[in-house]
């Protein structure tokens, strides 16, 4: 890619999306990304740059609840969207039952992917309640983890989705 | 008792909510970004730095060496790294110029204006070009050390005789393994502050909060009280954030005093992974005399270290290796000679093991091949030579402690099934593709700083307790994911009979904390937790002596006595410094006596299968059992274990660093390949607890002992299962092609 020439002014464009359930308009540059739009406009850091290629999935956000890696996603290309990031995962005080196991079990230690790895779970639930733990590998794949060698997370999302059943509730 | 139990971590709900602050998250007014311009040949003198026209550069704050104000080199064991290259290139990742601009896009745009001219020498790019000397690249005073950072030997016993005896075999081999990327997700990052009156302050990702305050004092000629060193949250070390982070912060803070605004650096995962420090590559040469019975009578052992361009830790990085190069056995003649060697490679660094997982792997694997060859099974060679208490290391020392590694070895095993495993595996291997193995290995690691090291850092650790009633732990020691704030208010919270939720530990600023060392060695838990629990004992003893407390007298009571004492002295705080177990002594001279304090000890098992169709390997169950004194944390302590053993898989058989004239080629997340949750195996882990009196609660360190045990336990299920020997690492489908075809 060309770098941005200093000279030329930039051109924003309108774009109107929901994030964590409240709509947003932003004028955002054509080269912005998802994931700059998130942290740098509307202050939302908790999603994380780890390689700004879609090598690492620490930026994993839910893309009208399919999991995306904001890095290689253009903002304009969400126009209408509806995103979900880390922020919006609790209800309040009230963790969600992925965090709440993330926290109990350990599955969260530098808590670097941690954000990532909690969106790709939740789209996972989202579509299969029980997953098996071969499921959960799989859908977890695009989330690089250096520090807990996976263990742990699987752990918590098993946990998660048997409180979620249990409780009879949507991920 | 708080120790012992799955409490939760004391950050976790920061991390799973995404509010904690790391420092990319962090943005001042006004605040610049900052890049690095670097070398690209290996090795040459700069002969004239070019900005390109077509910038507009008045608008860019430019730093080069010329305007570093004080010293420029980046004070560690030596002297020999500068901050910026000012004539002498000695690596392709050398930082020559840095630019700041407030936004991220022109300054790429401008980096790549910037052209450093350069007359190429020839470079010295291998462990043997370096031993060879074919040019001296570093320490050129034409005494036999030119190109060697350290060298070091140990002798124990009488090598040359138990070589010479007629009942003997001789066994020899060379062993090799390559460089690793620490690979933690968040990459290194800084920003920096300065003003004339409180001189720099900078915020960032680090394991070690004074050594970047050491590093910046003589880089701007500044009082201890003008650099302050505040860690920000940290997501990863594994090592990779114990020396580098000073050079990042010595640049952030150079472009941050030219430019009078905050400058922020953060690196890219391709910088990151090519310019900061990886795991040094190795080379060993392992000699041994066995008995027909399995006894080994003497290891005659050559380790050499590739340190890249500067000394910068590698002397310490060998000296942990060579001292667990001869392993958990009592070989009564042994001789290490080691050598840290200069290439003009960017420098290798502080990983997570720290040098021993490059001997043990060759000596965890030589020894599978002396079984081997001697039709020995390699479970009861190993039982017949394991250290016992009273018995002594290669460095005579007596280990005074328990120990049963047999036991360990016996519970790994079992939990592996390994016996019934390799009988079936062996017999079905034959009619099949996919062939299937299993290995193990056996190893200790040895907690804390190596030698006289605790000693000479003399850490320092405080407690305050506020008025009311809480108590904040005052420490540099990092929590980066391992579990430090967890850990020391776990033992605050045992030590003083009070509520875990009462026990905060405060942000690492060397404004505020004292100096408890570098959050590195396996030393947080054992080391500066015992420091921990003796301030604590301190701080309540200070309320005792009052005749306003007594011990288990309730939080209420406790809150009452610091709110009396502190509305008539202003302030409680306890420090507590290290002091040297009398029993423990260390010669520096002839690199004997007490290497540590104490060990952990392990048993890994490894099963693996490999697809001859495809050369594809794969390691499908994994058990790691270890003694490791008390666990303080069943939760944490298994997470150090599972996570260590998956960057040990990878070293084994994924990550592989490829060099092209000293930079590394590979330098993303696409072809270097870390274990992902498709890759990892199960990982049982498996504690057995001998307390030791060297920690708090009877806790040893355990953070680096997983990474030890993976690499050979898995090559030796390779070895197994094709009946080959596997001696180098990583170990990649176009390596086993290689091997099997020959």
């Amino acid at each position: 890619m060309e770098a941005v020439v200093s000279d030329a002014p930039e051109t924003l464009m309108a774009l109107t999306l929901t994030v964590n359930g409240d709509r947003v308009r932003v004028a955002v540059s054509p080269t912005r990304t998802l994931l700059e739009l998130l942290r740098y406009d509307l202050g939302l850091t908790g999603t994380k740059q780890g390689c700004d290629k879609g090598d690492c999935g620490a930026c994993t956000v839910l893309l009208d609840g399919r999991p995306v890696n904001a890095c290689i996603t253009l903002a304009l290309s969400v126009e209408g969207a509806r995103v979900d990031t880390v922020e919006g995962l609790a209800d309040g005080p009230r963790l969600h039952p992925l965090q709440d196991a993330f926290v109990r079990l350990g599955a969260a230690q530098c808590g670097f992917c941690t954000s990532g790895v909690l969106l790709s779970a939740k789209a996972l639930l989202a579509e299969n309640p029980a997953p098996a733990r071969l499921q959960i590998k799989q859908a977890l794949s695009g989330n690089l983890c250096r520090c807990t060698g996976y263990t742990k997370i699987l752990d918590a999302v098993e946990d998660a989705a048997r409180a979620l059943c249990s409780k009879g509730q949507q991920p | 008792m708080i120790v012992g139990t799955k409490i939760p971590r004391k950050e976790g709900l920061q991390k799973v909510t995404g509010a904690a602050r790391y420092v990319d998250d962090i943005v001042f007014p006004d605040m610049l970004h900052g890049v690095t311009v670097r070398s690209t040949a290996p090795r040459g003198k700069i002969k004239a730095i070019h900005f390109a026209p077509s910038i507009r550069w008045n608008e860019f704050t430019v730093i080069t060496a010329k305007d570093i104000p004080g010293k420029n080199y980046v004070a560690l064991i030596t002297y020999d790294q500068p901050f910026l290259a000012d004539t002498v290139i000695n690596h392709p990742e050398e930082p020559v110029v840095l630019l700041a601009h407030h936004d991220k896009h022109v300054l790429e745009e401008a980096r790549r204006a910037v052209t450093i001219e350069v007359e190429a020498l020839p470079p010295v790019l291998t462990i043997e070009e370096s031993l060879a000397k074919t040019q001296i690249v570093w320490g050129q005073d034409n005494s036999p050390h030119e190109n060697i950072f350290k060298e070091y030997t140990v002798v124990k016993g009488d090598v040359a005789a138990a070589f010479a005896r007629q009942d003997v075999s001789l066994f020899e081999a060379e062993y090799a393994t390559g460089a690793q990327e620490q690979l933690y997700i968040e990459n290194n990052g800084m920003i920096a502050t300065y003003s004339a009156q409180d001189g720099v302050t900078v915020w960032g990702s680090m394991q070690c909060p004074y050594y970047v305050h050491k590093g910046l004092l003589p880089l701007f000629a500044l009082g201890d009280d003008k650099v302050r060193v505040i860690q920000t949250e940290t997501g990863g070390g594994f090592g990779g954030k114990e020396e580098y982070p000073t050079l990042l912060a010595g640049h952030a803070a150079l472009l941050a005093m030219k430019a009078g605004k905050p400058v922020k650096m953060i690196y890219d995962r391709q910088e990151d992974m090519a310019a900061t420090t990886k795991r040094h590559p190795s080379k060993t040469r392992v000699k041994s005399a066995v008995t027909k019975d399995g006894d080994l009578v003497g290891l005659d052992i050559d380790f050499v270290i590739d340190g890249g361009a500067y000394n910068t830790l590698s002397p310490v990085v060998l000296s942990r290796g060579t001292i667990h190069s001869a392993g958990p056995y009592h070989t009564p003649n042994v001789r290490v000679h080691s050598r840290a060697v200069a290439t003009n490679s960017p420098p290798h660094g502080a990983f997570r093991g720290f040098g021993a997982p490059q001997s043990i792997f060759a000596l965890e694997r030589h020894l599978d091949e002396v079984a081997r060859k001697m039709a020995l099974d390699p479970v009861a060679l190993r039982k017949r030579n394991f250290i016992r208490q009273g018995e002594t290391t290669a460095t005579s020392q007596t280990i005074r402690e328990p120990v049963d590694l047999a036991a360990v070895l016996d519970k790994a095993l079992a939990a592996a099934d390994y016996d019934a495993k390799k009988k079936r595996f062996l017999a079905m291997n034959p009619s099949s593709v996919v062939k299937r193995g299993i290995g193990f290995a056996t190893f200790m690691h040895g907690a804390g700083f190596t030698g006289s090291g605790e000693k000479t850092l003399a850490s320092v650790v405080g407690v305050e307790a506020l008025a009311n009633g809480h108590v904040r732990v005052l420490a540099a020691s990092t929590e980066i994911g391992q579990g430090t704030n967890t850990v020391f208010a776990q033992i605050v919270s045992d030590t003083l009979a009070l509520p875990y939720d009462m026990i905060d530990v405060a942000q690492p600023d060397t404004r505020d904390v004292p100096n408890s060392g570098p959050t590195v060695a396996s030393r947080t838990c054992m080391v500066v937790g015992k420091l921990v629990q003796s301030a604590a004992i301190g701080l309540e003893q200070t309320l005792v002596n009052a005749g306003d407390y007594k011990h288990g007298a309730g939080a209420d009571a406790f809150a009452a006595a610091c709110a009396k004492y502190i509305a008539k002295h202003g302030s409680l705080k306890c420090y507590s410094q290290y002091q040297q177990p009398a029993n423990v002594e260390w010669d520096d001279k002839k690199y004997q006596g007490d290497a540590y304090a104490t060990y952990a000890w392990a048993a890994y098992v490894a099963e693996v299968s490999v697809d001859m169709a495809t050369y594809e390997i794969r390691c499908d169950d994994f058990v790691a059992a270890q003694e490791i004194g008390r666990v303080v944390h069943p939760v944490l302590a298994e997470g150090q274990i599972e996570g260590g053993v998956a960057q040990g898989i990878g070293y084994a058989i994924y990550e592989k660093v490829v060099w092209k004239e000293g930079r590394m080629a590979n330098g993303q997340m696409t072809n270097y390949i870390m274990p992902t949750s498709a890759d990892a195996p199960p990982i049982r882990v498996l504690f057995d607890e001998q307390p030791s009196p060297h920690g708090p609660f009877g806790a040893k360190g355990i953070g680096e002992l997983p990474m030890d045990g993976p690499a050979p336990a898995i090559l030796n299920a390779i070895a197994m299962a094709l009946d080959v020997s596997p001696r180098a690492i990583p170990f990649l489908p176009e390596d086993l092609m290689a091997l099997v075809k020959k």
